[in-house]
């Protein structure tokens, strides 16, 4: 592990019998798991280069549960690393050897399903998935698809803000969640917004989504259903070159057109995928272009025609256009297994997840084909070429010395250049450990001040997740510290009235 | 009163940091166009932010836009309407209901208030469109948050603590914005002589179904409300009529009406009203023509009520009932705007009580100077809330220099 983690608690850990057996105290039985062998599920989470046991893993099954855990923690100085289905890419679930692991599993139930005002309340540990599942019988559906669907948690997505395939239409996790009960560390139980479409006073519910589980703890969350499409059907188009390809998502874009999903593979990441499922992927196109329009049928076929007089305007060498679900579901296939079809040409890859410009896809692409030169490491990469969302796979081979270190100074370099390019260092899979410390890249000490600021308001002790998303933790209280900079009320370079 | 005209962001840090220094506190102004909502301030002088008015840059093609927070939105507006292109939540023009002039305000006016219109059931709100900003804090720094992206999650999102804020946390300087393609077609399904609940119960059926419905309101049959060119242009004047928006493609639109038409076929035989005639129509109703401030019922105190949309059709009718006001719904029964006879509380605990049963909360938009002082404009939060409010104001605003007093009503002074 080459990240740097905020160092143990010599007393805490000297503590640990005696800490076990209070939260047994909060939470009986099963609960509360502390040997080592069975403490092992949990040392990481979704990003498997990195490894830590924690110091004890509880299990709560209720919010009371849940705030007399948080509560004594906090009394106790012990800091808490929250975990839902341990799916993060970015290490977000990581423990620390001296945190209690606070998982989130027993939280399984729907609470309520109300199809009149077109919500679902649940508890965090239910899968993506599964709310999707527990509607579909009415004809409803929940937008944001992670590809992870089938094991990340709800309460995964909020940390995280998750996306997935769908969200350049139906947005991300905080365009689809109306409220939530948080537990804060201080073990007050809180709730925000709810079954109304707006929230009262600041919007809270927006800061708490995406925030990593460094605000607080998630007990129940109250999401948006959709009414499913009536149908949905799938452009598949080659091309020559990546720059044909993106200039055709910029013009499908400039249409006024905005698909369901948009995506694009390099010739690698297409050559992996077809292997892999055999969808029937042409082998000779430098870029795959998948763009998916959902909507009724009419709606749908119309522009289905337009993408296409777009994609052979743009110099497409193959189309296909999808005239069945099987065959729509096919053309996905390929590319939702790109990262398992990755894994099969290579014993190790990792996932990168930076977003750029839509306009500057090509000259991205460019310049990860000298980076991966430079580092002699291959690269495969799929796009959500939509929202300009970019997962570079950069395979290597843990076993030979030193290609670790160097696929992350490859990945690193990718990021940086999203921001160069004037993106940004993560679009979906969050900061977590892993872009911790490329952060200072993106933003400015000042800029990092006022979000530890807000992180103050939430966890004055910096209890919750420490050592994830800042690169550096200050005190509240030096953080609060106001200069003054000096002088009266005069402005004298300033036009009066 | 001092105003002070800045000139660029260093300008705007340079103001908060004297008026930190001699704790004075700033009201931030655009154009002033919302300048009535809200609990009257206690600043002693003017930020005002209208030179920051540059089009930073507009990239159609990557649907965004930054502009700086002083932009006139109606500039903007056509700016983005001569690409096809709107902000798909279709930012609520007050002016007519404030009667504060023909003055639509500043894209950071747009933003600080966060007042959406119909198609917010579909496509959300202000909070939702907000991409990046740079802001300077009640620490007098520069900061910046968010992105140019329309995907990221690098960091809080303070955009949407900004979003809805109303000028209390930050002085936004410059902001990025996701903007959309403009539908090329609509069409409104109206239904008319309906009840309040009846009604509600239609535009849950309207949303409930898969033809991605735009809009959804209902206006009852009112005999005081401000008589409407828009609804006597259809024909429907002086009747309560009930109305769903199609948009898209013209073909799609076309068809989904008259599948919905089917749908909603046991409440009634639907007339079908197309493009500029049905977008003069969700204009009135985004607006809230009916209780305009010239209008008769200009005088009356107007709140905004936000409540789960399926309860609102009883909500909405019981209030107009008890009190002898008018009410109307949009976002299919989520918002109810309500004008009830002035006394001397504006109704305020009998709308806060019943909406707080429902799950919902109210804001007195209008009123005049004298009731806003002696009750809260924006429902108060819980106690566990207001505390955790309170700490991220501090955390952004720790003197309080912003729009002291604007939110939360002081009891002690």
């Amino acid at each position: 592990m080459s990240i740097q983690m905020p160092p143990a608690d010599a007393s805490v850990l000297g503590r640990r019998d005696e800490i076990v057996a209070a939260l047994r105290q909060i939470v009986p039985g099963e609960g509360v798991i502390s040997s080592a062998a069975e403490m092992l599920p949990y040392e990481s989470d979704g990003l498997t280069a990195y490894r830590q046991p924690p110091m004890v893993v509880v299990l709560p099954d209720s919010t009371e549960q849940v705030s007399r855990v948080l509560r004594y923690c906090f009394e106790q100085g012990i800091k808490v690393v929250p975990r839902g289905s341990g799916t993060s890419l970015s290490g977000g679930a990581l423990p620390l050897k001296d945190a209690v692991l606070l998982g989130l599993g027993k939280f399984k139930r729907i609470r309520e399903i109300d199809f009149d005002n077109r919500v679902v309340v649940t508890e965090p540990g239910v899968t993506n998935l599964a709310i999707s599942q527990a509607v579909a019988h009415a004809g409803f559906y929940y937008a944001p698809d992670p590809s992870s669907q089938i094991a990340c948690s709800i309460g995964g997505n909020i940390a995280e803000n998750s996306g997935g395939v769908h969200c350049l239409k139906y947005g991300m996790t905080t365009n689809n969640v109306l409220g939530c009960e948080i537990v804060l560390i201080t073990g007050e139980i809180l709730r925000i917004g709810g079954k109304a479409p707006e929230c009262s006073g600041y919007d809270l519910m927006g800061v708490i989504t995406g925030s990593e589980g460094l605000l607080g703890v998630i007990t129940e969350i109250t999401v948006r259903i959709l009414q499913k499409p009536e149908t949905a059907r799938a452009v598949m188009a080659g091309f020559p070159s990546v720059e044909s390809a993106g200039e055709c998502v910029a013009r499908i874009i400039a249409a006024g057109i905005i698909p369901a999903g948009m995506e694009m593979m390099d010739k690698p990441a297409t050559a992996a995928a077809e292997a892999f499922v055999n969808a029937g992927y042409p082998l000779d196109v430098e870029a795959l272009l998948i763009v998916e329009l959902d909507g009724p049928k009419v709606e749908v076929d119309e522009l289905i025609l337009r993408v296409d007089a777009i994609a052979r305007e743009c110099g497409q060498t193959t189309c296909q256009v999808s005239n069945s679900e099987e065959e729509r579901l096919l053309f996905w296939a390929g590319r939702k297994a790109a990262f398992p079809a990755v894994g099969r040409i290579s014993p190790d890859y990792i996932c990168m997840d930076g977003t750029i410009p839509r306009g500057r896809l090509a000259e991205a692409l460019t310049r990860i084909r000298g980076l991966s030169e430079t580092y002699q490491l291959r690269c495969a990469n799929v796009f959500h070429a939509g929202d300009g969302n970019l997962h570079p796979l950069i395979l290597f081979d843990a076993n030979r010395p030193g290609e670790i270190d160097r696929a992350e100074a490859f990945g690193a370099d990718i990021l940086r250049l999203c921001v160069e390019l004037g993106g940004v260092l993560t679009g979906e899979h969050g900061v977590g450990v892993e872009k911790r410390d490329l952060m200072p890249d993106m933003f400015s000490d000042i800029d990092l001040a006022h979000q530890q600021r807000l992180k103050c308001a939430f966890d004055a002790q910096g209890l919750l997740n420490p050592g994830k998303v800042f690169p550096t933790l200050h005190r509240c209280a030096e953080l609060g510290r106001m200069h003054v900079h000096g002088g009266k009320l005069a402005f004298p370079e300033l036009p009066r009235f | 009163m001092d105003t002070l005209k800045v000139r660029n962001a260093a300008d705007v840090e340079q103001v908060v940091r004297a008026a930190l220094a001699s704790e004075q506190p700033l009201e931030i102004l655009g154009h002033g166009s919302k300048r009535m909502i809200g609990q009257p301030m206690a600043t002693n002088a003017i930020l005002d932010l209208s030179g920051l008015n540059a089009v930073v840059s507009y990239e159609p093609n990557e649907l965004i836009l930054t502009v700086g927070a002083g932009a006139p939105l109606a500039d903007v507006l056509s700016l983005i309407d001569s690409k096809n292109q709107h902000f798909a939540f279709e930012p609520m023009n007050p002016a007519l209901l404030l009667g504060s002039g023909s003055d639509t305000g500043t894209i950071g006016g747009m933003l600080a208030s966060g007042l959406a219109g119909p198609r917010r059931v579909k496509d959300g709100g202000a909070r939702d469109h907000l991409l990046g900003a740079h802001a300077v804090s009640g620490f007098g720094d520069s900061f910046k948050t968010g992105g140019r992206v329309v995907k990221n999650v690098t960091g809080y999102d303070l955009c949407k603590l900004l979003t809805g804020s109303w000028g209390t946390l930050a002085v936004m300087t410059e902001v990025t914005l996701k903007v959309m393609p403009r539908p090329e077609s609509q069409r409104t399904l109206v239904l008319r002589g309906l009840d309040d609940v009846t009604a509600v119960k239609a535009l849950t059926a309207a949303m409930g179904s898969p033809f991605d419905i735009s809009g959804a309101a209902h206006l009852p049959a009112s005999s005081r409300a401000a008589p409407s060119d828009a609804l006597a242009d259809i024909g429907v004047a002086g009747e309560a009529v009930t109305l769903v928006r199609l948009e898209g493609i013209s073909v799609s639109a076309i068809e989904r009406a008259a599948s919905l038409a089917t749908t909603l076929a046991s409440y009634g035989v639907a007339q079908t009203i197309e493009d500029d005639v049905s977008a003069a129509l969700w204009k009135s109703v985004r607006d809230v023509a009916r209780f305009a401030a010239t209008g008769p019922l200009g005088a009356w105190p107007v709140w905004r009520i936000v409540c789960p949309p399926a309860s609102g059709g009883a909500f909405g009718q019981q209030l107009a009932t008890d009190t002898g006001g008018d009410v109307l719904y949009d976002w299919a029964g989520g918002l109810i705007w309500a004008a009830l006879p002035p006394v001397a509380d504006a109704h305020a605990a009998l709308v806060r009580g019943r909406a707080e049963a429902v799950g919902g909360h109210a804001t007195l938009i209008r009123a005049p100077e004298s009731i806003r002082q002696q009750i809260d404009v924006f429902h108060p939060p819980r106690a566990g809330v207001a505390a955790l409010t309170q700490r991220v104001k501090n955390s952004f605003d720790p003197k309080d220099i912003f729009n002291r007093g604007r939110l939360t009503r002081r009891t002690t002074t």
